[in-house]
């Protein structure tokens, strides 16, 4: 029992954890751009030198 | 996209930005060669490509404007339009409100579940009291912010005296609430928090996936129109010339019209003469020339010199608005269709609360007391709601759009899909739509240099021949050649010097041929055919059309030797010279008859036919009014994807249907035990979630429709 004080705040943390992730990356448009952000990873740093 | 556009002004005052909207981009290499091209430029801090929404948007110096910006995307090989207004962001607002209803719902879900599964497995006494308040203390807010879509839009159904899907959701959800704050008060054996949010949680991720297919399909359409005559140019007394929007025209004003360019307003040439492209307004193919005198249209191209036009009519008098005034009207019989999921609302709303009532009153007759009738009467309404009922029409048509979307065509909504999968028969219009765009040279007599040559002339015109040959030559991978002082002359055609010889790109002497153009390099002179060639798989889709039971006919306002002779070629039934006016009676006859006609049309003439058709299909080069009035744009060359959305159309529906079976089939089994007053929470949760995941499932088939 004296367990669950500490184990449950720890669950209920760690989910609104990942839920304030979730909506700061909403807010900072992480998502606006889904096909680019595949895309990009095709383009070859080393061009701009 | 808009981060740019929101942070960069004020704290850097002499930067600005400006997007632009580029179809062009297709891949990985044109995102890298648009951004680091224009951050060479002088005068550019930087560009950022959205690759989804085909937009770039430059943070720049105020002393480029966006004439010199465009300019410098077109250098780079990328058509550009500016975007003036941003009329998409607010129902990008609606998709995010769902999405963050959609997390608080899941992380509410699996924190009560978390709790739920240790009191199903046996905690009891203190624990299992002390478990129940903190999932009340989790769903409760969780309910009150992610419920809010359904609330809303079922109380506004109660208002106007109607009921939809919402209503059994909201009534559901709130009374499993209000109940399980009952139980937990009086430390009973079950509550149904787990119920209610997970019911909200697969709802949501339905209406989640109906919104991101619209954003979707909307990003793409977006991309694709441009800010045609949305503005002018008008010549003040004093000579200086300023940007005015189109509604604020005033007849008197004198506008200059740059090549290119589409006219703003109605009005009357005063200075100038070439021709103009009326091809989106009348299903013309050939320029029309014109002189001092001659009234043109809104939405007309200047293909040539600068032209000063007087305003004659503005805004709601133009030629456009008369068209526009037939789309409204014509779309109105369009919003009256009632969609699947509503209509199966609409049966099972009642049926769901009747059984729920019917369970309360036979338990109090029985005499069990009001409580545990209640209680019963819940988990009946539980069971039955439309939980994987919700998620049965859009997660099949999200599969299907992703299918089409692949092979390039947008649907807008699921409404679309539903009235497309009901049309039996096919009007086609013909410039643009049966035939392609643009009039196609014969290149087969030009070697490389003189292709390169013609290149490097033709990309400085606007006039449609001079766009057909930059085509098929940038498709055929040739590069232009420099030319210097080129020079054009409205009816005559291009001049200029390649290293010291003359070219010319012109009019053939002698007018025999209907469609050709010369090119001149020196002495040499070769003679270029042009044609408007049929669609390349045009036989093939209406093919396929045909094999789905569809009859195909023509529906066109060019001139019926040019409509017959395409008519002829595919063997169908054809009507030519018909006014807007004209086609939306055909529609409204054939509507008569029983027929659900599908309209697929291009021009701006076909606007008010492709609002009034059961359902519409436009291609990618169609006018910013026919994609908006269309239900759904087929990118590329080809036309076979307008069969394929009939296909998968109804394909989708039929999955529909099963969907339908499936999840009400399986709450059905449920019921039973409902009505027993057997179900615990737990059935409730399993019922429900394997019901969705079935018709997730059964959608997910979908996937390899477009085949």
């Amino acid at each position: 029992m004296s367990l669950l004080t500490f184990l449950i705040p720890i669950a209920l943390g760690m989910g609104a954890a990942g839920l304030a992730a979730f909506f700061w990356a909403m807010r900072n448009d992480q998502f606006e751009d889904l096909d680019g952000a595949a895309n990009r990873i095709l383009i070859d740093e080393e061009d701009e030198v | 996209m808009n981060v740019l556009a929101l942070d960069a002004t004020p704290v850097v005052p002499e930067l600005q930005d400006t997007r632009f909207t580029v179809p062009g981009i297709r891949c990985a290499g044109c995102i890298a060669k648009i951004e680091r091209g224009l951050a060479e430029l002088d005068g550019i801090e930087s560009a950022r490509v959205n690759f989804s929404a085909k937009r770039v948007a430059i943070r720049h110096e105020t002393r480029l404007n966006e004439e010199t910006l465009g300019k410098a995307l077109r250098e780079l090989g990328f058509e550009a339009q500016p975007v003036l207004e941003n009329p998409l962001a607010r129902d990008d607002g609606e998709t995010r409100m769902l999405l963050r209803a959609l997390a608080v719902a899941g992380f509410g879900m699996m924190n009560i579940m978390l709790l739920s599964v240790s009191v199903w497995s046996g905690a009891g006494g203190t624990t299992r009291e002390m478990f129940h308040w903190l999932s009340a203390l989790i769903a409760l807010p969780t309910i009150a912010y992610a419920g809010r879509p359904f609330f809303s839009s079922a109380l506004m159904a109660l208002r106007y005296r109607r009921t939809n899907m919402d209503v059994p959701i909201s009534i559901g959800v709130i009374l499993a609430t209000a109940l399980s704050v009952h139980e937990t008060i009086v430390g009973a054996e079950h509550a149904y928090f787990d119920s209610a949010v997970m019911l909200l949680f697969f709802l949501l991720a339905g209406r989640a996936l109906d919104a991101t297919m619209r954003g979707r399909t909307r990003a793409g359409i977006g991309a694709l129109l441009s800010s045609m005559g949305r503005s002018a140019s008008v010549i003040r007394p004093d000579g200086a010339t300023e940007r005015v929007a189109a509604d604020r025209l005033r007849p008197g004003m004198m506008m200059l019209v740059a090549a290119g360019e589409a006219l703003a307003a109605d009005g009357e040439v005063e200075h100038g003469k070439g021709a103009i492209d009326n091809a989106m307004l009348t299903g013309e193919s050939t320029p029309e020339p014109i002189a001092p005198g001659s009234p043109v249209h809104a939405g007309a191209i200047n293909l040539f010199d600068p032209l000063h036009v007087r305003v004659t009519a503005v805004a709601g008098d133009t030629a456009i608005a008369e068209i526009a005034r037939l789309m409204d009207e014509a779309g109105q019989s369009r919003s009256r269709y009632v969609r699947i999921a509503d209509r199966a609302a609409r049966l099972y709303a009642p049926a769901v609360h009747s059984l729920a009532a019917l369970a309360f009153a036979g338990w109090m007759l029985t005499g069990a007391g009001w409580h545990q009738s209640l209680v019963i009467a819940i988990a009946v309404l539980i069971i039955t709601c439309p939980c994987a009922l919700g998620l049965a029409v859009p997660a099949a048509q999200v599969v299907a759009s992703g299918a089409l979307i692949r092979r390039g065509l947008l649907v807008k909504d699921g409404s679309a899909l539903e009235r497309l999968a009901e049309v039996d028969i096919a009007l086609f219009d013909k410039t643009g739509t049966l035939t392609l765009g643009s009039p196609q040279p014969d290149l087969s007599a030009l070697d490389d240099d003189a292709r390169a040559v013609a290149l490097g002339l033709a990309q400085n015109s606007c006039h449609p021949f001079s766009r057909g040959l930059v085509d098929s030559l940038r498709d055929s991978g040739i590069k232009p050649e420099p030319i210097d002082h080129v020079r054009e002359e409205g009816g005559k055609g291009l001049t200029g010097l390649w290293n010291g010889t003359e070219v010319a790109l012109e009019r053939p002497d002698g007018q025999s041929a209907v469609m050709a153009a010369q090119l001149r390099i020196g002495g040499r002179c070769w003679t270029l055919p042009f044609s408007a060639p049929l669609r390349q798989d045009a036989r093939e889709a209406l093919d396929r059309l045909a094999a789905l039971g569809i009859e195909s006919r023509i529906l066109s306002g060019d001139r019926s030797d040019a409509v017959g002779a395409v008519a002829r070629e595919l063997g169908l039934f054809a009507r030519a010279a018909a006014s807007p006016q004209d086609k939306l009676a055909e529609l409204d006859r054939l509507k008569q008859q029983g027929h659900f006609p599908l309209m697929v049309g291009d021009g701006l003439n076909d606007g008010p036919a492709l609002a009034a058709a059961h359902a519409s299909i436009a291609p990618g080069t169609a006018s910013d009014v026919s994609q908006q009035a269309a239900d759904a744009v087929f990118i590329g060359e080809r036309l076979v994807p307008v069969a394929l959305a009939v296909q998968v159309a109804r394909r989708t529906m039929q999955i529909v249907r099963q969907n339908f079976v499936l999840a009400i089939g399986y709450n059905a089994l449920a019921v039973p035990l409902a009505l027993l007053g057997l179900v615990t929470p737990m059935i409730a949760a399993i019922a429900m979630s394997m019901s969705s995941i079935i018709v997730v499932g059964n959608s997910l088939r979908l996937a390899r429709a477009a085949r």
